[in-house]
């Protein structure tokens, strides 16, 4: 039992460090409060869809960005899509990046965009890393036989 | 009615087999959500179904005007455009989508005989004044400022009305669109045109979006 408690200890002081080095913002809680009974798996099942996209468009961006004439349109409506799904899931830094890389594209800066691609890149390794050690934690506890704290 | 009569509808083209449509009259609240993010849609789906609402959620407006029968191919000789029998309450789309606009839609929508009364709802990641006027005045119900959360989609229930109390209040809401519209260009006038969505998502308050602060005073 004392494993338990340790474990949902750990789960509540991890989840706030999330908040509090702004990995995440109240978007994340309503994720979260959309969860129940009948729908468990709700949260890991849409931030699985945002990786699954934001992988994609970053792949998707950094070929835009590696070809000799850019198309700064196309590179705007990839980084346009990601800042999306990003706010939707509440991953906050990944969504601040993308507001910058916007600016980047719309003075065709060529630089500003590699450089907010790499920032992007890092914050979306980062965040997904960081999820994935939640989710795993949560699991933890649900097979120990307890129960996630909110 | 036996229970082996037959009850015949109007025949579905054979590419809406992926809606799942159901042509039984039910009491549920029938929503029609609209977005090209995968994340969106279950989202705004999982939302309407905690309100016990049933959701239909397509990918694109040309999708969305498939569903309603209001493709150009699908017209037929009839007066309506839409499907006989089709229920839809209430339509929430993106704006900003590839190939067709959310704003685009909602002039489609609000072209069609049959479905030019059905509340239109619109959410948009960015807070930009013109083109919340602009969906305004072609007849959009709300515009909501993703990301989108409990209590904006809670404050769609109240247009989830029947057509006669719809009918009723036509006239009272027409009033409160244009009062809306009024205030709203002299907020135009006075502030940037665009929030970033970064000071949006930040607030906690329902009320911290223009939009809805306009919208609340214009209903008093």
């Amino acid at each position: 039992m004392d494993g338990i408690v340790q474990l949902q200890r750990q789960l509540v002081d991890y989840t706030a460090s999330l908040f509090n080095e702004a990995f995440l913002d109240d978007q994340f809680n309503q994720l979260q409060q959309l969860q129940d009974e009948s729908n468990p798996d709700f949260v890991v099942e849409v931030v699985t869809l945002f990786f699954e996209d934001a992988e994609r468009l970053l792949n998707e961006l950094t070929k835009a960005l590696g070809q000799p004439s850019i198309d700064f349109k196309r590179v705007d409506a990839h980084v346009h899509q990601l800042k999306g799904s990003s706010s939707s899931i509440g991953a906050q830094r990944v969504h601040r990046v993308c507001i910058s890389f916007r600016n980047s594209c719309e003075e065709q800066n060529v630089e500003g965009c590699l450089k907010n691609l790499q920032q992007v890149k890092h914050e979306y390794s980062l965040v997904k890393s960081k999820l994935e050690t939640l989710f795993r934690m949560e699991q933890q506890i649900l097979a120990a036989g307890g129960s996630v704290p909110r | 009615m036996d229970s082996n009569s037959v009850v015949s509808w109007p025949r579905m083209p054979e590419n809406m087999d992926g809606f799942g449509f159901s042509p039984e009259q039910s009491e549920e609240v029938h929503v029609l959500a609209v977005d090209d993010s995968l994340v969106d849609r279950k989202l705004v789906e999982r939302l309407l179904k905690v309100l016990a609402c049933k959701v239909t959620a397509v990918d694109s407006g040309p999708r969305a005007l498939q569903f309603l029968g209001l493709l150009d191919e699908q017209k037929i000789p009839s007066e309506t455009n839409g499907f006989v029998g089709l229920k839809v309450d209430l339509i929430i789309t993106d704006y900003c989508m590839p190939g067709m606009t959310g704003y685009e839609l909602l002039k489609k929508i609000k072209e069609s005989s049959t479905f030019k009364e059905t509340p239109v709802v619109i959410m948009s990641s960015e807070n930009v004044l013109p083109r919340i006027d602009r969906c305004l005045e072609e007849g959009a119900e709300d515009f909501i400022v993703k990301p989108v959360k409990l209590s904006d989609v809670k404050r769609l229930k109240d247009y989830m009305t029947t057509k006669e109390v719809r009918g009723e209040s036509q006239d009272r809401e027409g009033i409160n669109k244009r009062k809306l519209l009024d205030t709203s260009d002299i907020v135009s006038s006075s502030s940037p045109p665009s929030v970033s969505s970064s000071t949006l998502s930040s607030s906690p308050s329902v009320i911290d979006s223009p939009i809805r602060r306009l919208k609340m005073t214009s209903a008093d």
